[in-house]
């Protein structure tokens, strides 16, 4: 494996706190993602993924940008892997690079509408830019 | 009693309500909700990676702030009080890391995560307790079918927030039921609404909202109960079979407050 991806492999797993050997492959956290229907790649192929090498497939899926964030995946992996931290960590691997916010304010008249709370902005900003 | 407490962006705006319910509700109840001086609006999400500092600084400030004072810190917001407890708790657990690098950002200070972080639910079941709020309902629901819904941010993760068990939480239903409520079960009450995917993905949103609704519909609700303003924005927006309203709408009115 070539120097600058085995860093960014390194990255994304420490900064995310998550060991992903620790998955047995049940698909319980897909099973139970309220946006598997939206992902391209699920949360256990992100786990299986991240542990092979093969993260480029990641870094370019919109799928980064469908995680909720709601937890489910941490709270019912039988084995304590926490998938969606692996998710954020390879959103922000994305994001992080110059010139890659998902969301920019010019955007933002065209999604909104009178009753939409201040939360959703603050949030999807918090997520999907820096 | 005196609590801190953080409003949050929300609060101050369009879940203006929930604000004054939460703070009617506590007067009658004994307790004077004290704002943090200066808050700043906690971001909605909490980062979980290890390296972001600055985006947990502005929950870490009111941490300070509640510590300093020897209050808890209160939040009515299931998003504000999702991120200052995982902020918290990092806080904590992780001393020679996270919590060293936000002291040295803010002061420098020496904080570590003592002060306790409740939500406006625990205030009512921990702190005044659901016998005494029985005691002061002066307007019992009679046996209004209420379908709680937690969604996910207050229950999870759950070995973070503590709150109840995650899978079977019943801390809303208790208080219905002081309130002289029924509370109907339902399978989706800890499932997620769609969040902030309702900017870019409203249909995403949809979905989701929708089995929620269904669901509580299907087990005879006469109206859902939510604590948090995008759980509300979503189910209002994509369901109208049943009524959605904040759970201090019905303390609010069981305590005499609001017609
Ligand atoms: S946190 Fe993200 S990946 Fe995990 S279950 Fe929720 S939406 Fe799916
Ligand atoms: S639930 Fe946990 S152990 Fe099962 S596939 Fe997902 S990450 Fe792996």
């Amino acid at each position: 494996m070539e120097k600058s991806k085995e860093n960014l492999i390194q990255d994304v797993v420490r900064r995310s706190g998550v060991n992903p050997r620790k998955c047995m492959k049940c698909g319980k956290c897909s099973g139970t993602c309220p946006a598997y229907d939206e992902m391209e790649y699920h949360p256990h192929q992100f786990v299986y993924m991240i542990e092979t090498g093969d993260i480029e497939p990641l870094l370019k899926s919109k799928s980064i940008y469908k995680c909720l964030t709601c937890f489910a995946c941490v709270d019912r992996c039988p084995r304590g892997v926490e998938p969606a931290k692996l998710i954020e960590s390879i959103r922000l691997s994305v994001i992080r690079e110059q010139g890659n916010n998902h969301l920019t304010p010019q955007m933002i008249p065209e999604l909104i509408d009178e009753e939409m709370p201040q939360q959703a902005l603050v949030t999807a900003f918090r997520k999907y830019t820096k | 009693m005196k609590v801190s407490y953080f409003p949050g962006c929300t609060l101050k705006t369009k879940a203006k309500d929930l604000d004054e319910q939460a703070r009617a509700c506590a007067e009658i109840l004994g307790v004077t909700l004290e704002e943090i001086s200066n808050w700043q609006c906690c971001g909605g999400a909490f980062t979980t990676a290890s390296d972001e500092i600055a985006t947990k600084l502005s929950s870490v400030r009111a941490l300070m702030e509640a510590n300093k004072k020897g209050q808890p810190l209160l939040t009515v917001c299931s998003a504000c009080h999702n991120v200052i407890k995982q902020t918290n708790v990092a806080m904590k657990e992780n001393p020679d890391n996270f919590a060293f690098r936000a002291n040295m950002n803010l002061a420098p200070d020496n904080y570590n995560g003592e002060a306790e972080v409740i939500h406006y639910l625990e205030l009512l079941r921990d702190k005044v307790g659901y016998d005494k709020i029985k005691e002061k309902v002066v307007k019992p629901l009679e046996g209004l079918k209420v379908a709680c819904y937690y969604g996910c941010l207050l229950l999870r993760p759950s070995k973070v927030m503590a709150m109840d068990d995650a899978e079977n939480p019943t801390i809303m239903e208790d208080l219905v039921k002081a309130l002289g409520g029924e509370p109907v079960y339902y399978a989706y009450k800890n499932e997620c609404c769609g969040g902030y995917i309702a900017l870019e993905d409203a249909e995403s949103a949809m979905k989701k909202s929708q089995k929620i609704s269904n669901n509580a519909k299907a087990q005879g609700a006469d109206v859902i109960i939510t604590a948090c303003p995008l759980c509300m924005y979503n189910l209002k927006k994509h369901t109208k079979d049943v009524p959605v309203i904040y759970f201090t709408e019905l303390l609010a009115k069981a305590l005499g407050i609001k017609e």
